[in-house]
């Protein structure tokens, strides 16, 4: 059963062609790049997955659960994560943790936080207010937030911006840790070239809602000829054929 | 689903322990509320001797009651708008909780709100103006579950208008039940409405709740017609409210609203 399966997935709104019947799978225990510049559909492709949007045409279905019939299971073992979305500045990072384990029914919720706060250098931090935290401190808490259900999919909207080379090398560390030991499927969507090299085994190249091109990295890198995915990105980005 | 929910209670339990000014807010209008319409009954009952006393226990119960509506429909809506304030609801709609659960952490919220925010309006009235709203005895009861319920409706009518419009429509939050006031015959009897006007203060279950509070401070005891008229209004509305619900968050999703809904 594939984590993710998408089938000719459509989102139309009035005077834009926000998704344009986009095709794919995502295997447990792989990471796919969804990849691609702005207005490309990432966004739009990630919330239809996530239910928050209703698709104009096309099927989802995630850990075998049809979105459009059954979300909310779904829901209960997959987890998401982005830079864009805040939690309640004036609850501290425990409490935060807190509410979450209690919605996604997490057992021995204390012991869980205190893995993550391990995990994620998170210690110091627990009982300060998550609006007192720098931008990276808030990435690390919102990404153990993804993980307090130990999710068998995860969803990750640039997961490393806003931190420092170091700390952002950390999170990729954890991050395969956790696909490697978990078997967890993950989606990432990234405008980090180096990272999608480091972490997924493949990627969909996303224009204008369509996908132009998929495969590993290593592979595009070879077939376009560049050396790097940065330099696939932009030969991809402004190439006016595809 | 129980345990989503008190999830969502410790959420708010957390944000009110750590938040004196949101805690004060909650009483702070009721208080200043019964202060002015107290002191303006005292002096109608000074002026005007024993008969106005009534029509003043009038005044001073309306007040505590309308505000049962009031507080608990602001309950609803400013527990919803938290969660667009602290951009949590993109969060939130992507885990496990159902929107009925929100909702239902929600109207428990505004029901401990409430009786908090009322709490010292009740002593104040009971200590300054010797008024005891609970003299009237469990009819007080039923009054205040009606009036709370209404202010839920309302409430699911705002939110409704939330994911319609995004956070541009937050400024109803705040003045949509205060602007049915006029026609909820709090102060004044029915009658006192142009005829034109009464079927509409008639379709609101508080008029019937007014009339049924004046008709026990004139000691005539429950006025079980108008209590049932005011029940079955509200759950009319109710299921008007939650239909009106259930179709804007669906049509949110269609729209992609549920994704900028804070803007």
């Amino acid at each position: 059963m594939e984590a993710i399966r998408v089938e000719n997935l459509v989102k139309r709104y009035p005077h834009t062609l926000a998704v344009d019947d986009i095709s794919f799978t995502l295997a447990p225990g792989q990471i796919l790049g969804l990849l691609g510049g702005n207005g490309a559909g990432k966004t739009t492709t990630i919330a239809m997955l996530l239910g928050l949007l209703v698709p104009t045409s096309g099927n989802i279905t995630v850990l075998g659960h049809d979105m459009a019939q059954n979300r909310f299971s779904a829901l209960a073992r997959m987890n998401f994560s982005s830079p864009y979305i805040a939690l309640p500045a004036r609850l501290t990072v425990r409490e935060n943790l807190v509410v979450y384990g209690h919605l996604y029914n997490v057992p021995n919720l204390a012991r869980r936080i205190a893995a993550l706060a391990e995990q994620f250098n998170l210690g110091a931090l627990l009982n300060r207010p998550a609006g007192e935290l720098s931008a990276g401190q808030k990435t690390r808490v919102a990404l153990a937030k993804s993980l307090i259900n130990e999710p068998e999919l995860l969803l990750l909207d640039e997961p490393t911006a806003s931190l420092d080379p170091d700390t952002g090398d950390y999170v990729r560390g954890v991050l395969e840790d956790y696909r490697r030991t978990q078997g967890a499927a993950i989606l990432l969507a990234s405008h980090n070239m180096g990272e999608v090299e480091r972490l997924c085994d493949n990627v969909l190249m996303l224009k204008t809602g369509r996908i132009v091109d998929r495969g590993p990295p290593e592979e595009l890198i070879s077939r376009y000829g560049r050396e790097d995915m940065e330099q696939v990105f932009l030969h991809i980005a402004r190439s006016e054929t595809l | 689903m129980i345990r989503r929910i008190w999830g969502m209670l410790y959420r708010h339990a957390a944000m009110y322990r750590r938040s004196w000014p949101r805690v004060a807010e909650v009483a702070y209008w009721p208080t200043l509320n019964m202060l002015i319409w107290g002191f303006t009954s005292t002096y109608i009952a000074h002026a005007h001797g024993a008969p106005r006393a009534v029509a003043a226990g009038g005044l001073i119960g309306g007040v505590l009651l309308w505000e049962i509506m009031l507080r608990g429909q602001l309950g609803v809506t400013i527990g919803f708008l938290e969660e667009i304030w602290s951009r949590n609801l993109g969060h939130l709609f992507v885990s496990p909780l159902r929107p009925g659960e929100l909702l239902g952490a929600l109207v428990i919220v505004s029901a401990v709100r409430t009786l908090v925010g009322l709490l010292p309006a009740t002593i104040i009235a009971y200590l300054l103006y010797s008024y005891n709203i609970l003299a009237l005895g469990p009819v007080v009861l039923l009054f205040f579950i009606n009036l709370l319920v209404m202010g839920w409706w309302v409430a699911l009518g705002i939110v409704s208008l939330l994911f319609r419009y995004g956070a541009g429509a937050e400024a109803l939050a705040w003045t949509i039940a205060f602007g049915v006031t006029p026609l909820a015959c709090v102060y004044y009897p029915l009658t006192a409405l142009p005829a034109w006007l009464q079927p509409f203060a008639q379709a609101l279950p508080a008029a019937h709740i007014f009339e049924g509070l004046r008709a026990a401070l004139l000691g005539h005891g429950m006025d079980w017609r108008q209590f049932t008229l005011a029940t079955g209004l509200n759950v009319a509305w109710a299921l008007a409210a939650i239909l009106v619900f259930a179709g804007e968050f669906r049509r949110a999703r269609v729209r992609g609203a549920l994704l900028a809904i804070g803007e």
